[in-house]
Formats: structure tokens, C-alpha cells, sequence
């Protein structure tokens, strides 16, 4: 058994202490032969300082398209030839999505905006919105609207919007390579105001924009320092039109070991798989996930690419005996 | 997949007409790449004009509309 899984066993499923940077690093070398060890220890590890449940979510994009920053990995950024357009939903379509998502069993609806930052027009969108589905809909409702003013975070606050997304998207040390318009001082500075607002902080990023994987330690062990309640991993799923559009997927191994340390470096969070497990892992490999740290999924489509059948989640789901957490579990 | 523009072709295009997904000839080439993206991915382009849809995707579906030929659903 390998040092690192060893120590792992005692300092994190024994006492609940994450790995720090060095130890994550350790967990991404392993070679192949240890990877279901470490998959193996981190599920235990979920187990213990998690539990069983798997949380449900389901994500619709309130404003697709013609956003103003240059995320190379994201189709939705107007600088890029990208073929997506800018397409806003009305009121009806978003309670009838988050009625949808909520008949899955999910118990949070992430409303999400391709934006900067939410201008007045999409404060009211969201204002009217939410009240809407909070009037008709038995779900948690989350939000990710880019960056935040203080006035802003205050007023998702009184909306009732209980969590709020939003990514680093990469290490420190890598994200001047993906963003220009903005800087990840200017990301963490949008997640301290949401924490100290009481919401919950939903914090993570994507896999495979070129970061090595020194730098994906770095960024376990920074997203470990702002202890969000939720992580979302993503691998990439290159968009055509994109700067990132010709990058190759993540391989299947090096991202089961990316969520085993994930999870060793962060016992206690929903670790979530969000965007790109489809291609990255396929069917078998979700199933290695979902035993190897991860304990939340987004059940259904994503922003602007198609999932899988939230039916083929939750089966498999029932087939692990992995009950799906209730909503009077969340509140 | 449904149409809700009764006498247009729904995703993917008709042979002939205009890939879907890359906005491309569809007669010219294979599209494997495109093929294999369809699964996961709804359609970008008009297969009729070649127009850049604006195409909302839900948890449970997608629609997708071209100003000149109507909706598409899937």
C-alpha cells in the first residue's frame, strides 16, 4: 500500500483532516495499480463524514450566450466564433424546468446566467423567477450569476436563494491562462461576500484546460482553503469555436484519480459530477465515481450541451443503494 | 425527437441540406465528428438555410428556433 494512502487512512477517514497540497499531489501520481485503493479509501471516506445520500441537481441557463468575458473553455463567450447564441428564458419556461427538475427527486435548481455580473435586468429576472417557482415548486433554489456586489449578494439573500455557484474554475498559477477579462482574486473576493452572507458557497471547476497536475493539487488544496459546501467537478468537453476547443478529453483514469484526491483533500463536502462525465468517463466510469468520493450529481441536460437521462442516473443510483437526499435534509 | 414546424425535418438534417451541427454542407463529408457529438449535444444550425439557431437547452429537452424556418424540439 502506497505512503500516501496509508497516512491518508488515518489523518482524513480516521480524523477527518484533508490532505494538504503535497498529499493530494501523491494521490494524482499513483500509478494505475493503486487507483482502486485510493478510489476504495475515499469512498470510505465519504461514507463516514458524509453518509449515504447522494444529493440531486438539476441547472437551466436563465441567459445563454453573449457573455462578455473570455473563459476559454466556454462556448457561451461572445469574443469566441463560437455557434451559440444569446437566448434569454421567460418566467413560465423556468418554473416549468425547475418542476421538471424537481420530479426527478432533485432537491436543488440551479439557476445560472452567462454573464459578468447580473445587471439590473437580471436581478428583476431572477427576482420574479424565483418567486415564481418558490410559489409553485417544492425545491432549493441555488444561483450562478458570475460576480457579485454586496447590494447583490444581499438581494439573492432576500430572494431566498440558499447557495450560490461560483467556480475558480482552475488553480491560481493556470487561471491567467483561461481568463483575461477577469482574475481570480476578483472570483475569490464574489465567494467571500456569498459566505459571509450566510448563503451557501458552491465552488469548483473544470478538468483538462491544459493545467498540470501539479497545478490540479494546487487547486484541491485551494478550493480545501475556502471549504465550500459544494464542489463541482467538471472535465472539459471541448466546444467548437472555443481557444480550449482542440484540447483532448481527460483521461478516464487520471480523472477517477482526480475525484479520489478530491475527496481526500475535502471529507466533508458534496463533491459533485457536473459537466463533462459523459464523455471524460462514460457509464462505467460514472459507476467508479459514484464509489470513489463523489456524492451529488446534476441529473438531466447542462447549460448548453445534453446529458444523460436522469432516469439512467437514478437507476443507477438505486442499483449502488445510494438513497437520493431528501429536501427536509437539506433545509 | 419532435417538430413543431410540421413539414420541415427535424434534428438531424435532411440528406443534402446543411449539417446541423458544424453548419456545414451535409452532402460534403462524413461529419463523424459531428455524428458522434449528436448524442449529447442539440442541433446549432438551420439544416435548411444554415442559420445560426437560438437554441435553449432544459433539464428535459431543448428547442431550438431559426427566424425563417420555425421551431425544432427534441
Amino acid at each position: 500500500m502506497p505512503e500516501i494512502l496509508d497516512q491518508a487512512r488515518t489523518q482524513v477517514l480516521g480524523d477527518g483532516v484533508g490532505l494538504d497540497e503535497a498529499g493530494v499531489l501523491a494521490v494524482l501520481n499513483l500509478p494505475d495499480e493503486h487507483l482502486p485503493a485510493a478510489l476504495q479509501l475515499a469512498h470510505e471516506v465519504r461514507m463516514r463524514w458524509c453518509g449515504p445520500e447522494v444529493e440531486v441537481e438539476g441547472i437551466v441557463s436563465l441567459k445563454t450566450g453573449g457573455c462578455p468575458e473570455d473563459c476559454h473553455f466556454c462556448s457561451q463567450s461572445g469574443l469566441f466564433a463560437s455557434p451559440v447564441r444569446s437566448v434569454w428564458l421567460d418566467i413560465p419556461s423556468l418554473v416549468e424546468a425547475a418542476k421538471q427538475t424537481a420530479a426527478t427527486g432533485a432537491t436543488e435548481f440551479c439557476i445560472v446566467a452567462a454573464v459578468r455580473g447580473p445587471d439590473a435586468r437580471l436581478m428583476k429576472q431572477m427576482r420574479e423567477g424565483v418567486a415564481a417557482i418558490r410559489a409553485e415548486v417544492d425545491i432549493q433554489v441555488a444561483a450562478s450569476l458570475g460576480m457579485l456586489s454586496q447590494e447583490q449578494v444581499d438581494e439573492l439573500v432576500d430572494m431566498g436563494v440558499h447557495r450560490y455557484n461560483h467556480n475558480l474554475e482552475t488553480c491560481r498559477s493556470y487561471f491567467p491562462n483561461v481568463v483575461t477579462t477577469h482574475s481570480w482574486e476578483e472570483r475569490w473576493e464574489t465567494l467571500r461576500m456569498v459566505r459571509e452572507s450566510g448563503m451557501e458557497v458552491c465552488c469548483g471547476g473544470i478538468l483538462g484546460l491544459g493545467e498540470t497536475v501539479e497545478q490540479r493539487a494546487e487547486f484541491a488544496a485551494q478550493l480545501a482553503e475556502l471549504d465550500p459546501h459544494e464542489v463541482p467537478l467538471n472535465f472539459l468537453n471541448p466546444r467548437p469555436g472555443t481557444p480550449l476547443g482542440d484540447r483532448p478529453v481527460v483521461e478516464g483514469k487520471d480523472a477517477l484519480r482526480a475525484i479520489a484526491a478530491f475527496r481526500l483533500a475535502m471529507p466533508r463536502t458534496i463533491l459533485r459530477y457536473a459537466g463533462g462525465r459523459e464523455i471524460t468517463l462514460g457509464d462505467l466510469g460514472t459507476r467508479d465515481g459514484l464509489l470513489g468520493g463523489i456524492n451529488a450529481v446534476i441529473v438531466g441536460n447542462y447549460l448548453t450541451t445534453l446529458g444523460r437521462p436522469a432516469t439512467d442516473d437514478l437507476k443507477l443510483l438505486d442499483d449502488l443503494k445510494m438513497p437520493v437526499k431528501a429536501l427536509s435534509a437539506t433545509l | 425527437m419532435t417538430t413543431s414546424d410540421a413539414g420541415h425535418p427535424a434534428h438531424p438534417a435532411a440528406p443534402g441540406a446543411w449539417c446541423d451541427r458544424c453548419g456545414e454542407p451535409a452532402g460534403t463529408g462524413d461529419h463523424p465528428a459531428c455524428r458522434a457529438s449528436r448524442e449529447l449535444e442539440p442541433p446549432r444550425y438551420c439544416a435548411h438555410c444554415r442559420r445560426r439557431m437560438k437554441v435553449q437547452v432544459l433539464p428535459v429537452g431543448w428547442s431550438a428556433v431559426c427566424v425563417a424556418h420555425g421551431e425544432i424540439r427534441g
